[in-house]
């Protein structure tokens, strides 16, 4: 049956559908501090955007509570910042009843880790069709301060001015463990990298979750230098990139083979090991992104960025679509009359 | 030898017996035969909050009460007039609300050594004479069902399970009833299963016949047709009422129907009936918890659903933060609280009406909501429908109280004409020059839905206080002061936009009595019962609790008293008291279970009775 939802939707868009970044840019002030790394994830956004082939209107950019929650504020499409840990319940409901849209979700370490956890691991598990960027600035900013679910032990902030006692999670690998299709990690200091994981993300149909670290210059400053500062980054991350062997260093130098299931950093220069013995990497061998994802937290490996695993499967949505079209197909559209009657009922 | 029929108005009936029994079954059998046969019935299901609790213990007893009659069944009935004990325990625990004279159909073997043993009974009551109060027939149904189908070919393991279908037809045989609708039912539950309907089909008529040959049996009651209205008629439970009321609320509305639920008894089957509704259009989240059954809804209601979310108390408490946010984000949205004992996980199974000062006040900041409350099974639908109204009409979340005992009881509903129901009404902002997300309507102060996907009206609201208006962030104290206001007299509005309540009995007088919820049907019999015996009265039942109908303060003007009887210790009569400064006198009752008539008849009757002394 036909809706007013159908009805308002069947309006063509009026005029050109090529839009660019200004058009996604509201006019209102950013309020993030100087220097945030949440500024460096806006633009890419706001750049992507127009080469998505997206009308504008059907972008929605849902978020929760934390410096991320301000995000939709800064992109002029539909956008709500709702409560604290609930984005993804919120964006699952909005995607499963409106699959036309195109569903970001902004949150962050203490939004999707703690308080929205549970919503986390039950998106990713469902599938359902969600661009997730996930800050990581591994403290509570908003609240000044405080350690996060991704603090490191040991770390010294406003709730733990002797050290943190717990143990933080790997976001990737909870995502993974969960279910959730694609994984990725970015920086904030490579925004030409981001943009591209953004679309990567888009194009993925099935719940996509980016981590992205985001540097808090006023709490956490500096937190990512090893691995996002050009100087050092090279030696410290590596880029995953599909069908190729897993190279990294400023030199290209160094590699990662497989001992067994583990992972180890190699030298292709002292003669032990060449480019032909490295890991390939297959995005679409979830055995491969568990093992990768696991390298995160190695000191004596580099960081993995970029796509860790794509794969398919179908989005929730998808489903709950075809279980609709095909109860409709075999039962017919249901009649209300039928409906009120019920089983059983009989005539006074 | 002939054997005596005698007429009845009204009667009670009471299965009782292990939750593994299929009492709840044969229950619901003998109240729909009772709809089909033309009477007013009333039904309650008792059952523990165990699945399966230890057989033959006291605690594992699972009850289906039937009240049926010729008019005015507005209970479950107070007193049992014919008990089914499928077991000592049954007894035991049921014997006290038995009438004097009420008759027990007792399965002996459920009266072995064992059973009485776990009920607590020295003797065994049925061969001690301590029963001679009442018409007992003691059968060994399993023994009665071999040597009665001794003839049929059906594994043994199957009939085992039919002795509460025996019994079934032996209640049958007692009240005249037919049989059809109950075979009908067999061979439409059993599909398939040709063993499972064949032994069901004849265990059942084995009971009438045994019943109509046996000289134990000499009595047979008649209870009258009622003179209802012509009509389509089915058995509705609020639980269903709710599910079919947002199903076509969707459709009336002309909108697509969303419902994000996390099961919790005793609102669970309205989300089991909604899963299967897929072939109307209807999609549902089971949520990974409570939080995210109404967060999935609000999402929904963003992109322009009619959605629900449907729990009981423990999961209103988890709801409550994201209520707060449909109040601030003003968008339409359907809560539904089938109300349970508490507090917290309180008793689960049994019902109260212990949730209206948390529907009122129960989130941070002033986050004003309407408040429905359903006054019965059929009621269910219909308040379903005007929740869905208002909250699309007035772009609010509405609360709508259910609780667990109408949630699960059933009464015959007369079917209405689906094309007759109303229209409601749903409006999105369309004039993109005029757009703003915070602009209101002058008359409801509503503001207009914009859907995402409609192009021009790209606009960014959330949690944070707004602009009046314009709908950006605001800190502005002044403009937090208003739209605190603004909200509050936008639900202080509808109160032009629902019914005035009216008034039973005299319009002036003494003594008026105010019921909201599931108390109307012990309200209205007490009120009844009262008149009739030439009391003066008067008697006023609330749907709507936020707002109260605007008349409702002139009306408390009027009566010198007013009492409220509510399952809770006083939540009506603090809020009417607060609201309108008239004492109220409260008759509370924390149970878990709902009024009986009588208690309310009793305790006007000494309100009545003191005015006399006063006077």
């Amino acid at each position: 049956m036909k809706t007013q939802i159908d009805e308002l939707l069947e309006r063509p868009h009026e005029g050109s559908l090529v839009h660019s970044a200004k058009d996604f840019k509201p006019n209102v002030d950013v309020r993030w501090c100087a220097g945030c790394g949440a500024i460096s994830v806006l633009s890419p956004s706001q750049r992507l955007m127009p080469e998505l082939g997206v009308p504008k209107e059907k972008i929605v950019y849902v978020s929760g509570i934390g410096c991320s929650g301000r995000f939709p504020y800064y992109m002029d499409t539909y956008g709500f910042h709702s409560i604290h840990g609930r984005a993804l319940a919120i964006a699952s409901g909005l995607k499963i009843s409106r699959p036309d849209l195109s569903v970001w979700v902004v949150t962050g370490d203490g939004d999707n880790m703690s308080i929205g956890g549970n919503h986390f691991i039950h998106t990713c598990r469902r599938n359902v069709d969600l661009n997730i960027m996930m800050f990581n600035n591994e403290v509570y900013s908003l609240t000044k301060g405080q350690y996060s679910p991704t603090s490191h032990r040991g770390q010294i902030t406003k709730s733990s001015p002797i050290g943190v006692l717990d143990d933080p999670f790997n976001p990737v690998a909870l995502a993974l463990g969960s279910g959730a299709t694609f994984v990725a990690r970015g920086h904030d200091k490579d925004r030409a990298q981001l943009q591209q994981l953004l679309k990567r993300a888009f194009e993925h149909k099935g719940t996509s979750f980016i981590e992205i670290y985001t540097n808090c210059r006023i709490f956490n400053d500096g937190a990512f230098d090893l691995y996002t500062n050009a100087d050092t980054r090279d030696n410290h991350t590596i880029f995953l990139e599909h069908g190729k062997p897993l190279i990294f260093g400023k030199e290209k130098n160094r590699g990662i083979i497989l001992d067994g299931y583990t992972p180890r950093a190699v030298s292709l220069e002292d003669g032990d090991y060449s480019v032909n013995d490295l890991l390939i990497h297959n995005e679409k061998d979830s055995t491969l992104a568990f093992i990768l994802a696991n390298m995160t937290y190695h000191e004596d490996l580099p960081r993995p960025m970029g796509v860790l695993q794509a794969i398919y499967r179908e989005p929730y949505e998808a489903r709950v679509t075809a279980q609709i079209e095909h109860e409709i197909a075999t039962k017919g559209e249901g009649d209300l009359v039928k409906l009120l009657m019920g089983e059983s009922s009989w005539v006074v | 030898m002939g054997k005596i029929i005698e007429h009845l108005e009204e009667a009670t009936i009471r299965f009782a017996g292990d939750s593994g029994d299929g009492m709840q079954l044969v229950g619901t059998q003998f109240s729909d035969t009772s709809g089909f046969a033309g009477n007013e019935v009333n039904t309650f299901p008792d059952y523990p909050s165990e699945i399966r609790a230890p057989e033959g213990t006291l605690y594992g007893v699972s009850a289906f009460q039937v009240h049926f009659g010729k008019e005015h069944i507005h209970t479950t009935g107070d007193f049992i007039d014919v008990l089914v004990a499928m077991n000592a325990s049954s007894l035991k625990v049921n014997k006290a609300n038995l009438k004097i004279g009420g008759v027990i159909l007792a399965n002996t073997e459920g009266f072995d050594v064992r059973n009485l043993q776990l009920a607590g009974y020295a003797n065994n009551p049925l061969e001690d004479g301590s029963l001679a109060d009442y018409t007992v027939y003691a059968i060994n149904m399993a023994h009665e069902i071999k040597s009665q189908l001794s003839d049929i070919d059906v594994p043994t393991k199957i009939l085992a399970k039919t002795k509460n279908i025996f019994a079934l037809g032996i209640t049958y045989w007692l009240f005249n009833r037919p049989l059809e609708p109950t075979v009908e039912w067999i061979n439409r539950k059993f599909k398939g299963k040709d063993d499972v309907v064949l032994a069901n089909v004849h265990v059942l008529r084995a009971g009438w016949n045994f019943a109509e040959k046996h000289d134990l049996f000499q009595k047979q009651y008649v209870i009258d047709k009622s003179p209802l209205p012509r009509g389509r008629y089915r058995s509705l439970t609020g639980n269903q009422g709710v599910a079919l009321g947002l199903v076509v609320a969707a459709r009336k509305a002309r909108l697509p129907l969303f419902l994000g639920s996390y099961p919790i008894t005793p609102a669970t089957e309205i989300l089991q009936a909604i899963s299967g509704y897929k072939k109307y259009g209807v999609r549902h989240l089971q949520a990974e918890d409570e939080i995210a059954g109404i967060c999935s809804a609000i999402g929904a209601a963003i992109g322009g659903s009619l959605a629900a979310t449907t729990t009981s108390g423990p999961g209103l408490s988890l709801k409550t933060e994201a209520m707060g946010l449909a109040v601030m984000t003003e968008l339409p949205l359907v809560i539904i609280d089938v109300q349970r004992a508490g507090p917290s996980t309180g008793l689960p199974t049994k019902p109260e009406q212990s949730d209206l000062l948390m529907a009122m006040f129960g989130r941070h900041g002033e986050a004003p909501m309407p408040v429905l409350a359903a006054a019965s099974p059929s009621d269910c639908f219909a308040m379903t429908l005007e929740a869905a109204r208002i909250a699309l009409k007035y772009m609010t979340p509405v609360l709508l109280l259910s609780d667990g005992y109408i949630g699960q009881a059933s009464e015959p509903w007369r079917v209405p004409e689906a094309q007759a129901l109303p229209d409601i009404t749903a409006d999105f902002a369309t004039d993109r020059a005029a757009f703003a997300p915070y602009r209101r309507d002058p008359e409801t102060l509503r503001r207009l839905w914009a859907l995402p996907g409609f192009q021009g009206m790209e606009h960014r609201i959330g949690g944070l206080e707004k602009e009046d208006g314009s709908g950006n962030v605001s800190h502005d104290p002044a403009n937090h002061e208003r739209m605190v206001r603004i909200r509050a007299e936008k639900v202080e509005r509808i109160a032009n936009d629902i019914p005035e309540a009216q008034v039973e009995g005299e319009h002036a007088g003494d003594l008026l009595m105010i019921s909201w919820g599931s108390t109307y049907g012990a309200a209205k019999t007490a009120f009844e019962k009262l008149r009739v015996s030439g009391q003066k009265l008067s008697h006023v039942h609330l749907r709507h609790l936020n707002p109260f109908p605007k008349n409702l303060g002139d009306i408390l003007k009027r009566f010198k008293r007013v009492v409220v009887p509510e399952l809770n210790s006083g939540q009506l009569k603090w809020l009417l008291q607060a609201r309108y400064l008239k004492p109220v006198i409260g008759i509370g009752k924390v149970q878990g279970k709902p009024f009986k008539s009588v208690e309310l008849e009793n305790e006007l009757k000494a309100l009545l009775v003191e005015d006399e002394v006063r006077v």
